[in-house]
């Protein structure tokens, strides 16, 4: 069987790439003739459709929070209470630890389990920080008195913020559970699977931070005039 | 085709992480081409610096006074969304490549839902708040009367 027969069949309307070399496994699609996709393309579209349907949950949430955001009960409003300058190393935090994740996706695919584990140990701590740090400001918010339950504006807050910190918690737990995994049983492809769906939960977590931030700390915190 | 021309997934490795590389034959061992890792690196570092700057431009825009004001709130949203883009685009790599098809057509149904919820609940809500607000005492005399 010549080559050029065999490679029209597996990729019938160019939608993957050709064998990068003679030997090489077929890089197909799932579409057409080239059967099913590889399981590592199978495993990240499952687990994305997950997060995606956790993103949708955090739209709600954003929703009712701009929806309450002016029904303070006459309790502190979002101006008197975010420190900002606490947001900013939270973010940096975050940021940072994103980073360190993906730097521990590249030592994956070298095998390098030293680098592995210092990539990972690093977001690890980094999540820490900004769990220690959120876990502050809502300590700080209790203790003045504007807990959850002082108003309904508090009550949507830490719902949203306080569901990204358990997310964050989550993936802490997570991420020392993949740490384990490595050490005990190597980069096995299932465990390598675990890995790819940790770094897209872990990167999708600070997309939502992002979302937090902005939307919440730095826009509550503009002079009630410039609201819409 | 034949079924052999076709090897099993089992019979594969393949390149980890979030990192959409090319799959290698088992036994094949670790991407040892330094060139590929610095590139991977690069990549990142270029998204981390990326998402630092809108960062800092929003942190910076919610506290000067240089920015016309009632546009503040806006600026903040299309920071953030910007900043989205390049966290899905430079650590989740969702890209245009064809393997990347039905992430990017999930993504999209995704994003329709949550502007759905968001901005429907934002308009619905403004709308009862206000036909619901208590009128003023001269209006209600004049309802009256």
């Amino acid at each position: 069987m010549s080559t050029e027969i065999l490679r029209a069949p597996i990729d019938p309307y160019h939608l993957g790439h050709q064998p990068a070399a003679a030997g090489a496994p077929p890089q197909v699609t799932g579409h057409g003739a080239g059967g099913p996709a590889p399981k590592r393309i199978v495993v990240g579209y499952g687990f994305w459709i997950f997060i995606l349907s956790d993103v949708i949950i955090f739209a709600s949430f954003f929703a009712a929070y701009s929806v309450l955001f002016k029904s303070t009960a006459g309790g502190p409003t979002a101006r008197q209470l975010y420190d900002l300058d606490n947001t900013a190393l939270e973010t940096a935090f975050l940021l940072t630890s994103t980073f360190t994740c993906a730097l521990a996706s590249i030592a994956v695919g070298q095998r390098s389990l030293k680098w592995t584990q210092i990539a990972l140990g690093c977001t690890g701590l980094l999540g820490v920080a900004f769990l220690t740090l959120e876990a502050r400001e809502f300590a700080s918010f209790v203790a003045r008195g504007a807990g959850p339950s002082r108003s309904a504006y508090l009550s949507s807050f830490f719902t949203l913020v306080g569901c990204h910190g358990f997310h964050v918690t989550a993936g802490i737990l997570w991420l020392g559970t993949m740490m384990a995994q490595f050490y005990a049983k190597g980069f096995r492809t299932d465990i390598r699977h675990r890995f790819l769906c940790f770094t897209l939960f872990w990167h999708a977590l600070d997309i939502i931070w992002v979302a937090i931030f902005s939307l919440v700390y730095l826009v509550g915190t503009l002079p009630p005039e410039f609201l819409p | 085709m034949s079924a052999e021309s076709r090897e099993p997934a089992s019979e594969y490795d393949y390149a980890a992480g979030s990192y959409v590389g090319a799959d290698r034959p088992r036994g094949a061992g670790p991407d040892s081409d330094a060139h590929e890792v610095r590139r991977e690196v690069a990549g990142y570092v270029l998204g981390l610096v990326l998402a630092a700057l809108l960062t800092i431009a929003s942190f910076w825009m919610a506290r000067t006074n240089l920015v016309y004001g009632p546009a503040l709130a806006v600026a903040l949203l299309v920071l953030a969304v910007a900043q989205m883009g390049i966290h899905l685009v430079f650590f989740l790599h969702i890209t245009t490549d064809p393997d990347n098809t039905n992430n990017v057509m999930a993504l999209a149904f995704g994003v329709l839902i949550v502007c759905l919820v968001v901005f429907g609940s934002i308009w619905v809500m403004t709308h009862m708040n206000q036909n619901m607000m208590p009128k003023p005492m001269d209006q209600l005399i004049r309802m009256q009367g």
